[in-house]
């Protein structure tokens, strides 16, 4: 038999049972659109975060107050619970280590922002003027914080900008005040729109110089210090030496935690993907069931089918040929399956990414071929049982049934 | 006889069937030597053995023992599947129930021999198309096998079995479905078939058909019992 027509006589009958065939096609492709549209969703929210995570910065060292992990026993952990703050001044000192590029101070609250009689919340970074080229911010109007040392600053401020439109419309408020708190700072810049990080939309940030947000909210401790290396191989050296320089200046504690962007991305990178993997195994125990499926209509198939076995048989068949033939229905079942359920699919994916637009819900390539791979296989593997029973079937019985 | 040119030559068949616990002798110890280009009915009760020995004739069924020589081949030890290429080749076979592939058209139905034998797309255009027109079937050829009257589903029936232009067709209560008038036609299909030379052998319950052919072979509990040719010559088996 040629192949060709083994695929006509395969096609006309999975054809020749439509709802049948239907169903199939349906339970196979709803199988291979799950594993499309779920690894697409968990791929799309590990994009998503290590995204959100590299856009903070690039090659950024990272020190937070606090220490993450109890290293042993230390009598002094009996005297000293609290660790010492992270000031302003550890900041300074970390930018003379070799390898350092730009350090930022940083401090975070929520204030109430007021001006021309209108009122609002938002979020306030106190920092210096390296924050802007530390977190490649873009401005749209004016200019960012003007470089002062850590201890001073003009009463200056930088509003994102949708604090800018609700605040001053379209009005340019560059040299206006604005009132945060009790002071009255004036406006320099506008960041542009669009910009986020770590969940943040920039849009809504009002940054001011570090000392201002100090003073304003009363206190020494920063919430951050944002470093960036030189480079990417230098990550690892800045990282001890300002882990070390931390300490001595603490008098000899470890009471901060110092991380590296690299290594947060990576842990990240890995969890998400494991967790895609994870979810892309569940998506294929559809697959497997749809597969065994496949198996119980071609078994079934092969049933009613018997008379039409046995004739081919009589005119001149041979066992491989119908086993071929009901392989090749099966295959063509689940192809047709793959193919819906790939289209159903990216369909899905598509409209995950209109609903939400900034979670980039692409389903992994990998993902699509061993969905797809799933697909043809089990489809291969459940049609082989039927299609051997079809092959030994006895003729004379099968004959002697009639249709 | 002339064995020489025996087309068919069964020695000492026997075929045994379970049913449970009990023995079947469909056949026993059948001797039979059938020319080119005969004209046989094979008549007896049901359960005499007729269809197993249509069976094994047609290469679908093995006998537990005995020859069976097929143009001068010993056929019985064939693989199944050279046993396939045999059947393709040389047997057309047509069944009381039709045995049409429901979702295929009559053309579909004639096609499919020429199909499962792997001839090119081509040919088979141009054989399904004569073999349609010489059986008169040319306004029905895409019609379904539910759209047809029973004659007609017959007549696809014999045009699939001759199709690959076999030496031996067999018929199996060819008429069976079949009203008297219908099945006259049939009969006379196949009688205009085996004077162009097919080698016809004919299962019937039917006297008046059985009647008609050349040679009648009578069987019962499995044995040839009578073997008559041409009305007069008696062999017993």
């Amino acid at each position: 038999m040629r192949l060709t027509d083994t695929l006509r006589f395969a096609s006309y009958a999975a054809m020749g049972s439509f709802v049948r065939t239907l169903l199939l096609v349906l339970a196979m492709s709803i199988g291979v659109a799950s594993v499309v549209v779920l690894t697409a969703l968990s791929d799309g929210a590990r994009r998503y975060v290590v995204d959100e995570f590299s856009s903070i910065g690039t090659n950024l060292v990272i020190v937070l107050p606090g220490r993450s992990e109890t290293r042993g026993f230390n009598p002094a952990n009996l005297v000293t619970s609290t660790p010492r703050d992270l000031t302003v001044n550890d900041a300074e000192a970390l930018l003379r280590l070799s390898g350092v590029k730009l350090v930022s101070p940083l401090l975070i609250a929520t204030s109430e922002v007021n001006a021309s009689g209108k009122l609002r919340e938002s979020m306030l970074v106190g920092t210096n003027a390296d924050y802007m080229q530390l977190r490649k911010l873009k401005l749209s109007l004016g200019r960012f914080l003007s470089k002062t040392s850590s201890k001073g600053g003009s009463p200056e401020v930088v509003l994102g900008a949708l604090i800018r439109k609700e605040l001053f419309g379209t009005e340019n408020p560059i040299g206006k005040t604005v009132r945060i708190g009790d002071k009255k700072l004036r406006v320099v810049g506008v960041l542009a729109e669009g910009g986020r990080g770590m969940g943040m939309s920039s849009d809504e940030l009002l940054i001011v110089p570090i000392a201002i947000a100090q003073t304003m909210l009363n206190t020494n401790t920063l919430f951050r210090i944002l470093i960036e290396a030189q480079s990417r191989e230098q990550i690892d050296t800045v990282k001890t030496q300002v882990l070390k320089t931390i300490i001595s200046r603490h008098e000899g504690e470890e009471d901060v935690t110092v991380i590296t962007q690299d290594a947060v991305l990576e842990t990240f990178d890995n969890i998400l993907n494991v967790l895609t993997l994870g979810i892309a195994g569940i998506a294929a125990i559809s697959l497997a069931v749809a597969g065994i499926l496949v198996m119980n209509v071609m078994l079934v198939s092969v049933t009613q089918r018997t008379a039409e076995i046995g004739l081919l048989k009589a005119l001149g068949a041979t066992s491989y040929s119908v086993q071929q033939l009901f392989i090749v229905e099966a295959l063509l079942l689940s192809t047709a399956g793959a193919i819906v359920g790939l289209g159903l699919g990216y369909l899905g994916a598509a409209f995950l990414r209109y609903l939400y637009p900034v979670f980039p819900a692409y389903p992994p390539l990998w993902a699509v071929f061993a969905g797809l791979g799933t697909a043809l296989a089990s489809g291969l593997i459940f049609g082989v049982m039927p299609a051997r029973n079809a092959a030994k079937l006895d003729a004379i019985q099968a004959l002697s049934k009639r249709y | 006889m002339a064995s020489a040119e025996a087309l068919i030559r069964l020695m000492h068949i026997h075929r045994t069937f379970y049913l449970g616990d009990s023995k079947v002798n469909a056949l026993r110890d059948v001797n039979l030597t059938i020319n080119q280009g005969e004209y046989i009915a094979v008549m007896g009760p049901s359960g005499s053995g007729k269809s197993t020995l249509l069976n094994l004739l047609g290469l679908l069924d093995r006998p537990d023992s005995g020859i069976y020589h097929l143009a001068g081949r010993d056929v019985t030890t064939l693989a199944p599947d050279e046993q396939a290429q045999v059947r393709s080749k040389h047997i057309g076979f047509i069944f009381q129930s039709f045995h049409l592939v429901p979702r295929l058209t009559a053309a579909a139905n004639i096609e499919l021999p020429l199909i499962l034998a792997g001839i090119n797309p081509d040919e088979r255009v141009q054989r399904v198309k004569q073999a349609i027109h010489e059986y008169g079937l040319d306004d029905r050829a895409q019609h379904r096998p539910n759209e047809l009257s029973g004659g007609q589903r017959q007549r696809v029936a014999i045009a699939r079995a001759t199709v690959m232009r076999p030496t031996l067709l067999l018929a199996d209560e060819p008429t069976g479905n079949l009203d008297k008038v219908t099945g006259e036609e049939v009969i006379h299909l196949l009688e205009t078939l085996n004077q162009q030379g097919v080698t016809l052998i004919v299962v019937t319950h039917d006297q008046a058909i059985g009647a008609r052919a050349h040679r009648q072979i009578t069987m019962d509990d499995g044995a040839v019992v009578t073997d008559t040719i041409n009305n007069s010559e008696l062999i017993t088996g």
